[in-house]
């Protein structure tokens, strides 16, 4: 399992793996480098919205790109909260951080939607709130060969649901509860009723080759002009 | 073992070099003059079942390096002046977790994006503190096409050896440059792997060393050893720990790693030293120029000898020390506005006089120059020394400007 910098990437250090503490933003290429050296091994990668969408944006699409076999579990609490509360990529326009005292001036990503649009082949999304639903969802994206990312909706109640006036972290959470919808019941509902909500679940599940087939189809062919 | 002579590149040998040393994997982000080294080896790495692969930007590619070589794949990047400046940060994670790796860093004329098909040699202090915080690193400086091959090697030795990122310098004319190479003179040289464990996996503390060696036995990832990695200051288990005693017992032993065993990490090729009047110390392409000069100035009679170090960090103290107790005066000519002679200065450490030549046109030192450098000193010093007459550190690369 690597990470990156943040609250999310904390989370390796309570697993019994082959654990990797990185640097802000780069789990995604330390873990490439892991895939490449030696493909046999399940590679996770826990981040946040910060970590994968600010400073590490560039290796997100990129290793999305090459449908490289990884898993992205992309915790994203809409803020920094380590460093105390400062404006994200995901954060709404219009919400306070520290760095946003009168209320964020930036449109925020939609991380599921960009993951899919770079090239991943499996994207969903869930809640700390759907407990039940998250270990399915990183269970298929694991099992996907070739890039998944689950954006996990989590809550900082310190920060952005305090400044936001969002409440405690049980408030929070009935936030989620009462703003994530099914694909399905999105289906039904009018573009003004989805405005202020978020879709739940499998989103995209493609195949694809992954990029490890594809290299070892360039070292057959390199193999086979030195013969 | 000699006969397989060939006509190489330097970018070229330190690709085949790297192959012989048995790099299995290479990430890289296109930059001259360093760019041959990952076109190289993007046809030779997977004729070998190794791979390459192009990053997104060069942070990416020194986080790939670092992923690869944990999984215990031999590993290493080629870049240039400000594609090295943004490696920096993983540097520094690379010496601070003891991730065995190399990164060859192609020197052109900085700062910025400064002259990139120009050689310089204005990164040999960033090489050394480029990253943050204190830290431990080898530096080594090639200065023929030979050397690119050899030194790439003795890199990967050195780094599997201390588990350290090791930097290897070059500049543009030595990457760039053809020479004849005696590969199959260098076919027996030495390949060094890491030490693995000799303990069971749920005894494993990855960053435990004996006092003998201070380098903590590597267990790779996806061998059965499960452990963290973490870039947060750490204790012997890997996870981060703020006890003062701990966070300077880690310090201390990443410093005496490579302190305690510097005799084994310098080298340095001393020319006419013995009966040396004055001491040329230069490095790189310099050199070249360099030896060139000083055998010149023994023809005219100037007993000059040359210091031409290949660590040039940890910096060769002892030797300089040694030297400057015997001879009058140093000049250390490079092409850059003076950085390695301030090392020089503080290890002579006034025993003798030390003088810089500074070349910042970004060509190629000539030997004349090095020479009349080497004669003016030679006549200040017979002339007694007197300071206001000292050569100044500049005169060189005004000298060239107006050639």
């Amino acid at each position: 399992m690597v990470s990156g910098i943040g609250c999310s990437s904390r989370a390796p250090g309570y697993v019994d793996f082959n654990t990797l503490h990185t640097t802000h933003g780069r789990a995604l290429p330390f873990a490439t480098g892991i895939k490449l050296a030696k493909p046999e091994m399940t590679v996770i990668v826990v981040t946040g919205d910060g970590d994968a969408t600010a400073i590490g944006g560039n290796h997100l699409i990129h290793a999305a790109r090459r449908n490289l076999d990884l898993t992205v579990v992309l915790f994203n609490n809409s803020t920094y909260g380590m460093t105390s509360g400062q404006y994200s990529p995901t954060t709404p326009t219009g919400a306070f951080g520290t760095t946003a005292p009168y209320g964020n001036a930036e449109q925020p990503f939609d991380i599921c939607n960009l993951a899919e649009a770079a090239g991943a082949t499996y994207v969903a999304r869930g809640t700390t709130y759907h407990a039940k639903v998250l270990p399915n969802l990183i269970e298929k994206a694991i099992s996907n060969k070739g890039f998944s990312l689950v954006e996990t909706i989590t809550q900082c109640p310190i920060y952005f649901g305090r400044m936001n006036k969002i409440g405690n972290s049980v408030e929070m959470m009935k936030w989620q509860k009462e703003h994530a919808v099914t694909k399905k019941q999105a289906e039904t509902m009018s573009p003004e009723e989805l405005a202020d909500k978020f879709i739940i679940g499998e989103l995209c599940h493609k195949t694809k080759p992954d990029y490890c087939e594809l290299y070892d189809r360039i070292i057959e062919k390199a193999q086979a002009s030195i013969k | 073992m000699s006969g397989n002579i060939k006509l190489m590149q330097g970018n070229e040998a330190c690709a085949e070099g790297a192959i012989k040393a048995g790099c299995r994997f290479f990430a890289g982000y296109p930059i001259t003059p360093s760019s041959e080294v990952a076109e190289i080896l993007a046809r030779r790495l997977p004729q070998v079942g190794g791979k390459f692969i192009q990053m997104e930007d060069e942070i990416a590619s020194m986080a790939a390096v670092c992923g690869a070589s944990l999984a215990g794949v031999k590993s290493m990047t080629a870049t240039s002046g400000p594609g090295f400046s943004l490696k920096q940060e993983n540097l520094g994670y690379a010496s601070f977790t003891e991730i065995p790796c190399v990164v060859v860093n192609v020197m052109r004329g900085g700062p910025s994006t400064g002259s990139p098909t120009s050689p310089a040699q204005g990164d040999v202090m960033q090489a050394r503190w480029g990253t943050h915080g204190d830290h431990p690193i080898i530096v080594l400086s090639c200065s023929s096409v030979k050397d690119m091959y050899e030194l790439t090697i003795r890199s990967f030795n050195l780094s599997e050896r201390f588990r350290v990122p090791v930097i290897l310098l070059s500049d543009e004319i030595v990457a760039h440059m053809r020479e004849r190479v005696d590969v199959g003179a260098l076919e027996s040289l030495e390949i060094f792997n890491r030490v693995k464990p000799a303990c069971p996996p749920e005894e494993y503390q990855p960053y435990e060393a004996s006092p003998e060696t201070d380098v903590p036995p590597m267990a790779n990832f996806g061998e059965g050893y499960r452990y963290h990695i973490t870039g947060l200051t750490h204790d012997e288990s890997g996870f981060t720990t703020q006890k003062p005693h701990k966070v300077a017992e880690l310090h201390e032993r990443l410093h005496r790693k490579i302190e305690n065993h510097k005799d084994e990490i310098i080298e340095t090729r001393n020319y006419y030293l013995d009966d040396a009047q004055i001491a040329v110390f230069a490095y790189g392409s310099t050199a070249r120029s360099a030896l060139r000069a000083v055998r010149e100035a023994r023809n005219r009679g100037i007993k000059a000898g040359l210091i031409q170090p290949v660590t040039i960090w940890p910096f060769p103290d002892d030797l300089v020390h040694q030297v400057a107790s015997q001879v009058d005066a140093f000049i250390v000519p490079e092409m850059n506005l003076g950085m390695m002679v301030r090392e020089v200065e503080r290890a002579a450490h006034g025993q003798a006089e030390v003088i810089g030549q500074s070349l910042v046109t970004w060509e190629l030192f000539t030997p004349a120059q090095v020479l009349s450098k080497i004669e003016e000193v030679f006549n200040w010093i017979t002339s007694g020394s007197t300071s206001d007459s000292k050569p100044s550190r500049t005169s060189g690369a005004l000298a060239a400007a107006t050639e």
